[in-house]
């Protein structure tokens, strides 16, 4: 299992890639910035199980949560609205 | 275009028929029996949103059970002897100063185990698209208008966890025992698309 690289209420920003394939990093939040609400553990990579491979070793996962209007401009509502999706390691960097 | 009629030989669609091509191949090469995928069907079947509400009211009249629910959500069902495999729960607590509702928008991954087969709407794109760009907005079109000093907090379910919302306790409740509770519980109150019934009316 791959070690957590991040810690709750760091910093991290979503790689902003676009590889092709089984990818369960939603484009809208590609390149934006979020802090680590809690790791989930460890799962199989699911852009691997796609390929009808292993998924091996498993991939930290977490729970980022983004300021909605850091994530939409123009959003409507008030400043404290957030999202939280799961994003794994290997699309996060520090930031 | 016609209406079907009904008791008459219908042709079936591409996918009725691509899933009993496949069913009947699995059969075939003693991969599963037929017996195995009707008890599968039925147990799915069988899932209800009664399950998610018996998880609230025992929250709402058991602080200890409400901790461990929101620290691990899978171990706490298993309490209540909810078996909930391939299934991490994550259990989002409303309170006065938030809101939160799910989504999945990349599929529509739900917590079936607890809340059985999905409404239409929650797999609908429209939803899918639009929780997480105007989550105010779509709220209200569910009649759920949430107040601008109460923070809103989308949960987009995008890989292993499957989320579930613990509503507020209804006012005017005190006293009830959890059945009584868990009958005010809806899914959508669960999903966070609306709140649980009043008491009022058919306490």
């Amino acid at each position: 299992m791959g070690e957590a690289k991040y810690k709750v209420g760091e910093k991290v920003r979503v790689m902003k890639a676009y590889p092709p394939g089984h990818i369960r990093t939603p484009f809208y939040i590609r390149g934006h910035t979020g802090t680590v609400e809690r790791i989930c553990g460890a799962f199989p990579n699911p852009e691997e199980l796609a390929q009808m491979r292993d998924g091996l070793p498993a991939q930290p996962l977490y729970r980022v949560r983004f300021r909605q209007k850091d994530v939409w401009p123009d959003y409507k509502g008030p400043d404290a609205d957030v999202m939280e999706i799961e994003i794994f390691q290997h699309w996060l960097e520090p930031a | 275009m016609a209406k079907p009629e009904l008791g008459k030989y219908q042709p079936l669609s591409y996918f009725q028929l691509m899933e009993v091509s496949l069913r009947e191949l699995l059969v075939e090469k003693g991969l599963l029996t037929e017996e195995q995928i009707r008890r599968e069907v039925e147990d799915m079947r069988g899932r209800t949103p009664e399950r998610g509400a018996k998880v609230v009211a025992r929250a709402w009249t058991d602080d200890a059970f409400k901790k461990r629910l929101l620290e691990n959500g899978t171990k706490a069902c298993e309490e209540l002897g909810l078996d909930v495999p391939a299934l991490k729960l994550v259990v989002v607590e409303n309170t006065p100063q938030v809101h939160n509702v799910i989504v999945c928008t990349l599929c529509s991954c739900y917590p079936r185990m607890l809340l059985g087969i999905p409404p239409d709407w929650y797999k609908s794109r429209a939803y899918r698209s639009r929780m997480v760009r105007e989550p105010r907005e779509v709220l209200k079109e569910f009649g759920l208008v949430i107040p601008p000093d109460i923070q809103v907090r989308v949960h987009d379910s995008t890989a292993d966890m499957r989320y579930l919302v613990l509503p507020m306790r209804p006012e005017g409740t005190g006293g009830w025992s959890e059945e009584r509770l868990a009958a005010l519980v809806t899914r959508d109150s669960m999903i966070g698309v609306s709140a649980p019934k009043s008491p009022g009316k058919n306490a």
